[in-house]
């Protein structure tokens, strides 16, 4: 065996707290080792160019590197062991930086003691190390896109345009997400329906894409290149070809129901169309409040339907297809004001959240008008962000725009509004943001930096008086206003916990979804093939929204596009000679990767199914014999490491 | 040249396994035919000095069974081996350190003194308690030293094979003779028993639903048990799945679940934590997700004893061997 | 000669190892005197190696998993939990402090916790000195 073991400086970043050539000194005493360099900047061309000389001129046939986190470079050092012909599973990484340089910065001794046991502890599960295979699997071409809002919509549409096999699924009736329902986006003022229609009606234009609206995702199983979907598909009752939406089914139906896509401003009925821009463009039935799906309890609509495209007899459906890749695009739902109950959200009649703003703006003609709200309007920033109380702590990055482009909306609809913006900070960190800010600023837009504290209503005239402290000026202002909008933050969509347990996939600390690394991975998550577009993993903007679902398309398009993938060679496997069958392991797989198999003689044994098996190890953490072990991590390298260690 | 010489030995042991011995029935005949008895106090009159009288190496094989605690054990076993080509640690006392084993959950001290002072039944108004060494009328009279430790048999000298069992049954005695008398025996310090855990040949293996867990860990006396459905199922702990097969399953068959008496298998080094490791992981398994931390530590309240269950047989030989000492 | 502790930390990949090099990457200082072992999931972790761990002079022993409901292996630190709490109370049997092993959850972010937990396991530790294990080795009456 001949081990080569390179320790890095990374341009100071280890070789500033730990003494390297101690380290050096001590990986030369390893038994098995025939060769120890140090390098500024191991993971460089240099730096790589040197092992690859170093592997041939030295017959090297294991590598220990001592530099950063395997997660951070693991990789670059795998390919470089590929490169050299050597198998990347013969290479072990010592963590000297994140363990040891940058976590004890303050003990350089202990620093470096550390980083001589982290290498020792490399160099002895190396010497344990053999080569693993990764078996290449087949790969199709088909993606499941959950949720339809605009980075779902954007995802389908690219990889539907680069000729992938999308099924889009949508809880709600149409597609189009928060986006259709707001009037302008900020800071171009481009009016949002006008942009976000022709991508809605691209959607069922599209060949590659098939639709799913009113459906839920009820279980996804299998893994990557191989997921199995059960999709549940409430019927609209509506047959949607036959439907002309002409409308006549909706003046009979007797039922009122608070328009969702009005954020409750206006009523709708039982049967309904979500709003002119929906697609698919139908009608639907909603049973949670029709009267009753037969003849007896009410049969209006149906009788009003002169093209018959009402049928009462439908049921959900469950539809089951494969997919390759998955892509969440859940969203986000706006923060609910009543948790604030100092703002009387709910409670006092001229106190509105941002996005029913968004409505009366964008939808004069029905509901509330916005010429009936007042002259002096407040907007109150950060309700449900940046809010430790209500565990809070994240911007939810959005709202110092969209309140001054309603702030802007308002004023451009008459110059005489008197309006106000209580801000934490003003964030205009995006393309554009700082320009439409001053302009704003400019027209008259006054922005105040205080919290609001508290607001009271006036029973009589239903003014509402703000007690807030102006920190820049230090003063304490109480002014009556007409209007209060709160500007409320982004949180998880609720859709979201469903596919969450689903797939199993880690929240952040603020509740959104987790991507598989901050910079370099950040569409990913953890689990193979299954990518975030939108809000789903943290609050951001349309053009973010909309780049993000373009990226998580490219990423799956570059697993799906080579027809076969690498599958995960750290797999467990089961000694013959000692395993008895009995079974402890087959239950304890998450993955149903290992079944009891009876043999000739009637005894029974473990057999590992390496394709489904995604080497977690949890079984040979079980097993009662050691017959059960996980490769990579067999208990004599542990074993090792510990010695090592100790 | 004579016939192979044999000795039979016993150290901290019930007396079961002399007893595995007149179990084989008339194949003890064939055993008498074949060797010589040289050494065997449990049944044949001869006293220490005749042993200490042979030259080095002349006993062919020692049959050591029982565990190690007492000074005239190790006296007697350090003779032995000296005086025998092969030593065999025979029966789970000697091999694992056995039943007598799981007093080193406590120690000499505590015993000596429950066992001569403070039990109800004790009649000992002064308080005596053994001693090494005590003054009589006529002189001196010494007692062998009790350790604090119980040992297997291999923590006090070499040891060639083992004989795994409470006892060993009948015909793993007589593979291991006939192995002995025709030299055909496996590298030394094999254990000569199969090489599988207990499931590879209990009838009820095949009885096991397809996801083994346990919603609650039952007790022997508690339920009425199905002998036809395995123990682990029933929510019974079995050490079987651990523990080395080659028993016959003589308590499967009594309709109880093994409790380890063979030992471990494979790369095993401490039997009681790899089954500890089983039974946690499929304890509460099923919906183990919705079972709180409260509701975990109340399935675990089901394993009364968990050191004196898992370590029933092997105690000495695993890794912490004993409690600590105040 | 004071003697430093030596604790043990067993990670697994995707979440503790990855909020001991979130630590690392935010600079949150915390006392050198552990070495991680790091393994796919803590389920891969079984109570023979973690008495081996003391066994070899661990004087303390760190589990660290995803949180409930975040494995990435979707249910292997619910059969870690069982490990532990099971051996815990074993080892209790053996006279070994409750606190010389323990169990915690670190998710990939909470770098600030891995060095929290690790900082107040070795505190903890450094009070109750190396464990001796050597009593079993020799004869003590």
């Amino acid at each position: 065996m001949r081990i080569g073991v390179y320790v890095c400086h990374c341009g100071g970043n280890i070789s500033e707290v730990v003494d390297i050539n101690k380290v050096v000194e001590a990986a030369k005493l390893e038994g098995d080792v025939v060769l120890v360099k140090d390098n500024s900047h191991l993971c460089s061309n240099d730096g790589q160019t040197l092992m690859l000389n170093d592997i041939k001129e030295y017959k090297l046939d294991k590598v220990v590197v001592s530099a950063c986190s395997p997660q951070f470079q693991g990789l670059t050092f795998m390919r470089v062991m590929e490169t050299a012909g050597l198998n990347p599973y013969v290479l072990e990484m010592a963590n000297i930086r994140e363990q040891c340089s940058w976590a004890h910065y303050n003990f350089p001794k202990e620093a470096t003691d550390k980083a001589i046991d982290l290498t020792k502890i490399a160099i002895s599960k190396v010497r344990l190390d053999t080569p693993l295979d990764s078996k290449k699997m087949p790969i199709g071409k088909r993606v499941l896109v959950v949720g339809a809002g605009i980075a779902g919509i954007q995802a389908s549409l690219d990889l539907g345009d680069a000729g992938f096999k999308v099924y889009l699924v949508e809880k709600e009736p149409s597609i189009g997400g928060h986006m259709a329902q707001l009037s302008k986006t900020f800071p171009t003022e481009d009016c949002s329906a006008c942009i976000l229609s022709p991508k809605m009606s691209d959607v069922p234009a599209n060949k590659n894409i098939e639709l799913m609206t009113y459906s839920q995702v009820e279980s996804i199983t299998g893994y990557l290149g191989n997921y199995e979907v059960t999709v549940n598909k409430r019927p609209t009752y509506v047959d949607p070809v036959k439907c002309t939406a002409c409308g006549d089914c909706v003046p009979v139906c007797p039922i009122d129901v608070p328009d969702e896509y009005n954020e409750g401003l206006s009523l709708r009925k039982a049967i309904y169309i979500t709003s002119d821009i929906a697609v698919p463009h139908s009608y639907v039935l909603d049973t949670d409040h029709c009267l009753g799906l037969f003849p007896l309890a009410c049969s209006k609509c149906r009788d009003a339907c002169e093209a018959d495209a009402i049928n009462y007899d439908l049921y959900p459906e469950k539809v089951k297809f494969t997919v390759d890749t998955i892509i969440i695009a859940t969203g986000f739902d706006i923060f609910d004001a009543k948790k604030k109950p100092m703002f009387g959200f709910g409670k006092f009649e001229n106190v509105y959240n941002a996005l029913e703003m968004e409505r009366i703006i964008g939808c004069e003609a029905e509901g509330k008008k916005l010429a009936e709200v007042g002259k002096k309007i407040a907007l109150i920033q950060c309700v449900g962000s940046r809010d430790e109380q209500i565990n809070r702590e994240y911007c939810s990055r959005v709202c110092c725009m969209y309140a001054t482009k309603l702030a802007q909306l308002m004023k451009r609809s008459d110059p005489k509004k008197d309006i106000s913006i209580f801000y934490t900070d003003m964030r205009t960190y995006g393309k554009g943001f700082e320009e439409y800010y001053k302009r704003a600023q400019k027209s008259g837009v006054k922005y105040i930096r205080g919290r609001v504290a508290e607001i009271e209503e006036n029973p009589d005239t239903k003014k509402l008086k703000l007690k807030v402290e102006d920190t820049l000026s230090r003063s304490f202002i109480e002014s009556e206003f007409d209007t209060v909008v709160l500007s409320v933050g982004l949180e998880p969509n609720k859709g979201t916990e469903t596919i969450r347990d689903i797939l199993r996939i880690s929240k952040s600390s603020d509740g959104f979804l987790q991507e598989a690394h901050p910079k370099f991975r950040p569409v990913d998550t953890l689990i193979e093939g299954v990518f975030l577009a939108g809000t789903v993993q943290g609050p951001k903007d349309i053009p973010d929204a909309v780049a993000q679902a373009s990226a998580a398309a490219a990423r799956a398009i570059r697993l799906m596009n080579q027809g076969e993938y690498e599958a995960e060679p750290i797999t467990a496997w089961v000694d013959e000679d000692i395993c008895a069958g009995c079974g402890i392991c087959v239950g304890i797989c998450p993955y149903d990767a290992i079944t009891s198999e009876e043999q000739s003689d009637g005894t029974r044994l473990a057999v590992v199914n390496e394709i489904l098996c995604k080497g977690c190890g949890s079984c040979s953490g079980a097993c009662p014999t050691g017959a059960s072990q996980q490769k990579w991590f067999d208990i004599t390298q542990l074993r090792a490491m510990l010695e090592a260690a100790l | 040249m004579g016939k192979p010489k044999v000795a039979f030995y016993w150290c901290a042991s019930c007396g079961g396994c002399e007893e595995a011995v007149v179990d084989l029935a008339e194949d003890i005949l064939t055993v008498v035919d074949a060797v010589d008895i040289v050494f065997w106090p449990v049944a044949m009159d001869f006293k220490k000095k005749d042993v200490q009288a042979m030259d080095d190496g002349a006993i062919a094989v020692s049959f050591i069974n029982g565990a190690v605690r007492t000074d005239e054990q190790v006296e007697m076993v350090e003779l032995l081996r000296k005086k025998s080509g092969l030593v065999v640690a025979f029966g789970a006392c000697a091999h694992i350190g056995g039943i007598p084993g799981l007093a080193n959950f406590s120690n000499s001290k505590e015993i000596l003194n429950t066992l001569y002072r403070d039990l109800d039944t004790v009649d000992n108004k002064e308080g005596v308690i053994p001693q090494t060494r005590t003054k009589v009328k006529s002189g001196e009279v010494t007692l062998p030293r009790f350790h604090n430790t119980v040992k297997t048999l291999d923590q006090v000298i070499d040891v060639d094979y083992y004989l795994p069992g409470c006892a060993p049954p009948p015909d793993l005695i007589m593979g291991a003779i006939n192995a002995i008398l025709k030299g055909e025996l496996p590298p030394k310090g094999s254990v000569l028993a199969p090489e599988k855990s207990l499931c590879d040949s209990c009838r009820l293996n095949k009885t096991k639903p397809e996801k083994l867990t346990m919603k609650e860990i039952k007790r022997p006396h508690e339920i009425k048990i199905d002998p036809d459905l395995c123990f682990l199922a029933q929510g019974l702990i079995c050490l079987g799945p651990a523990t080395r097969s080659g028993c016959g399953e003589r308590c499967i068959n009594a309709n109880m679940p093994c409790r380890g008496c063979f030992g471990p298998v494979g790369n095993v080094v401490d039997h009681g934590a790899k089954i500890l490791s089983s039974i946690a992981s499929i304890l509460g398994m099923e919906n183990e997700e919705a079972v709180t931390e409260e509701e975990v530590d109340i399935l675990l309240d089901g394993i009364v004893d968990p050191g004196g269950l898992f370590y029933m047989y092997s105690l000495p030989s695993s890794l912490l061997k004993r409690k600590k000492s105040d | 000669m004071k003697k430093d502790p030596k604790i043990i930390v067993f990670c697994c990949n995707w979440c503790s190892y990855a909020g001991a090099d979130n630590a690392g990457v935010a600079k949150v200082q915390i006392k050198p005197h552990f070495r991680i072992i790091r393994t796919m999931c803590s389920s891969r972790i079984d109570p023979e190696l973690i008495i081996e761990a003391f066994k070899k002079g661990a004087w303390g022993v760190l589990v660290l998993g995803c949180h409930p409901g975040d494995c990435h292996y979707k249910n292997g630190n619910y059969k870690t939990l069982r490990k532990v709490k099971l051996l815990k109370r074993m080892l209790a049997q053996f006279g070994i402090e409750d606190d010389r092993l323990r169990l915690d959850w670190v998710s990939s972010n909470e770098g600030e916790k891995f060095g929290k937990v690790v900082n107040k396991m070795i505190d903890d530790i450094e009070k109750l000195g190396p464990l001796d294990l050597s009593y079993a080795e020799t004869e003590v009456e």
